[in-house]
């Protein structure tokens, strides 16, 4: 670790525990905002460990996230709720292996497809055993588990993926994976086994989505399928990682925090229009901002002529964020 | 029997909707994710017709088709072009692309959802029955396939009969040649692009004779008719068709035999089928 690094990591840990403390000082309805928060940036920021470099994007946060949800939702009374995590980490990532060696093979507009009717599929099958072998469609989901709960588990979770995205970027397969983002042919001759290297981030990518919706579960209280398996969630996370840039670490929580701010106006103001509106943003982000605002300030802030400096980060040398 | 007539008349709209992606696809160049919409627009359209001016649903297609197409024309020239001038490559266009029409789906959703509610739609048209092989069938399904067959056939012998047709197919080859021997390949994805909107419309018309939609259902026929594509070969017809008329088969076989709720898991099959055995489609060679 360089002297810039150590002084970056510390004042990540410092955050950290500062943000720890919010139960104490915030009301019920910041913490609902910060869960909010706290559950976009993992999830967007997991969303971006692998499509950020691959460039190959992913519409089936929503699928994961709900299977995490469903994991605990189905076994709450029966195990632990830690238990349940672990397994959901595990669904997840078993999922994930399933779509990556299915999809990762070929081109990039399989896994696309694929990814976008994913939540749909898995929302049909868990309806259809539900109705055939269990009675009911629904589920409790009743724990002791409270609020601030969820929030340190989000906090965790946030600083996990921080600290895995931060590996990743810096080991040898991080490394692959840009490669292959800007072109495969030549990561193939370099010898990259690039699906083997698309997969391995992939799961990663999937467990952590998994893993959210089963700290999200007891929030839910009662879950259905059409609940926990909503395409919305998927969309949003796309835009939140987008708005950011996702050719940084950081770049998915610069997007987050005012996506969330600006939904939680728009969604009390003009409830009826929300996926209309969540349509717009989502246009006039990939027609005006394609980069990202981090990628927004870096072309203001460092380099004037042109876009070099988006080209230059998918370079070697962006090991830091 | 019945699995087996149902799936074709429902296959035959599927090949409809297959071709209106695989001229946006596979000419324009564009992976349309809100092409599903247009279909529900479509049917809505019908729906309207039928409702309020008591005449047939086809009448629908009068201003559906026409709509679809300015409509889908100006997308691709105010919104989609941009786009095509910003990609330093095609994997770029693909993934502007992709982006753009994801937002664009949400977009129609949401206003769909404004004009017409969230509620599901369905009306009853011909439904009485027709003997086929001595079993009963729903009219308005035997008419839907006619006039899916129909409007299939227009356009073969469009896309294979007029020089227009050939250029379309032409830039379908090769877009960088297709500039050479000068056809102007920028219009020719325009119309290809808001032809194939306009089709898409035609089936929404088309199937909502039969199927009961809601506003935001778009995204499943969005996915049946990518898996249609991608299973019959990018820019294959033969094999789209062929295609459309399995997935049509599956589909009804477990909606018949299993449960009608796992439509989308039969497709996904399929799907998972193509993509282990024959990526390149049912009738592609291997490239490499």
């Amino acid at each position: 670790m360089s002297q810039r690094e150590k002084l970056i990591a510390a004042l990540c840990v410092v955050a950290f525990i500062a943000l720890a403390f919010l139960p104490w000082f915030g009301s019920a309805y910041v913490m609902t905002l910060a869960i909010s928060i706290a559950m976009y940036t993992v999830l967007a920021t997991s969303w971006a460990l692998f499509s950020g470099p691959t460039h190959y994007i992913s519409l089936a946060t929503g699928a994961f996230y709900g299977l995490g949800a469903y994991v605990v939702a189905s076994g709450i009374g029966v195990l632990p709720y830690a238990v349940l995590v672990l397994i959901a980490a595990l669904a997840g990532g078993v999922l994930a292996f399933l779509v990556g060696v299915a999809t990762l093979r070929l081109s990039g507009v399989y896994f696309v497809i694929f990814t976008l009717g994913l939540a749909e599929f898995i929302r049909q099958v868990v309806t259809w055993v539900q109705n055939n072998f269990s009675g009911s469609r629904g589920l409790y989901v009743l724990t002791d588990i409270k609020q601030n709960h969820i929030y340190w588990e989000l906090l965790v979770l946030l600083a996990l993926v921080i600290w895995v995205g931060w590996g990743v970027r810096r080991s040898r397969i991080g490394f692959a994976l840009r490669i292959v983002g800007d072109d495969e042919v030549v990561a193939a001759h370099s010898g990259i086994h690039s699906p083997a290297a698309k997969v391995t981030l992939f799961v990663i990518s999937g467990v952590f989505a998994a893993v959210v919706g089963a700290v999200m579960a007891p929030r839910f209280t009662y879950i259905e399928p059409s609940m926990a398996f909503s395409p919305e969630l998927s969309f949003q996370v796309v835009i939140m990682a987008l708005l950011g840039g996702v050719h940084r670490l950081w770049g998915p929580l610069v997007g987050v925090i005012p996506f969330t701010l600006l939904w939680e106006a728009i969604s009390a103001s003009f409830p009826t229009q929300t996926v209309l509106l969540l349509g717009v943003s989502f246009l006039l982000i990939v027609y005006f901002i394609p980069h990202g605002v981090v990628g927004l300030l870096e072309k203001l802030s460092r380099r004037p002529h042109g876009d070099a400096g988006v080209k230059a980060d998918a370079a070697p040398g962006a090991g830091h964020a | 029997m019945d699995i087996l007539v149902t799936g074709i008349l429902l296959g035959a709209t599927y090949a409809l909707l297959a071709m209106g992606l695989t001229l946006q696809y596979g000419v324009a160049r564009i992976m349309n994710l809100a092409n599903g919409e247009w279909l529900v627009a479509g049917a809505f359209g019908a729906f309207w017709v039928f409702t309020t001016q008591q005449v047939s649903p086809f009448v629908a297609l009068l201003f559906a088709v026409p709509g679809a197409f300015v409509l889908n024309w100006l997308i691709y020239r105010l919104l989609l072009t941009p786009l095509v001038k910003r990609a330093k490559n095609r994997g770029m266009l693909e993934v502007d692309s992709i982006l753009a029409t994801f937002g664009m789906s949400f977009a129609m959703v949401g206003i769909m959802l404004m004009v017409f509610g969230g509620e599901f739609f369905s009306y009853s048209y011909l439904a009485e029955p027709f003997n086929i092989f001595g079993s009963p069938f729903g009219l308005n399904r035997v008419v839907a396939c006619a006039a899916a067959v129909l409007i299939c056939g227009l356009l073969y012998a469009g896309l294979s009969g007029t020089r227009t047709g050939m250029a379309i197919r032409a830039v379908a080859v090769d877009p960088t040649a297709a500039g050479l021997v000068a056809i102007d390949v920028p219009k020719m994805s325009a119309f290809a692009f808001a032809l194939g909107g306009a089709l898409t419309a035609a089936g929404g018309v088309i199937l909502s004779t039969y199927l009961t939609l809601d506003a935001s259902i778009g995204v499943l026929f969005t996915m049946k008719a990518l898996i249609i594509v991608i299973m019959g070969g990018v820019g294959d017809v033969r094999g789209a068709v062929v295609a459309a008329l399995v997935l049509g088969l599956a589909e009804t076989a477990v909606a018949s035999l299993i449960d009608p709720g796992l439509t989308l898991a039969a497709a996904y099959g399929l799907f998972v089928l193509v993509l282990l055995f024959r990526p390149q489609g049912l009738f592609g060679k291997r490239s490499t």
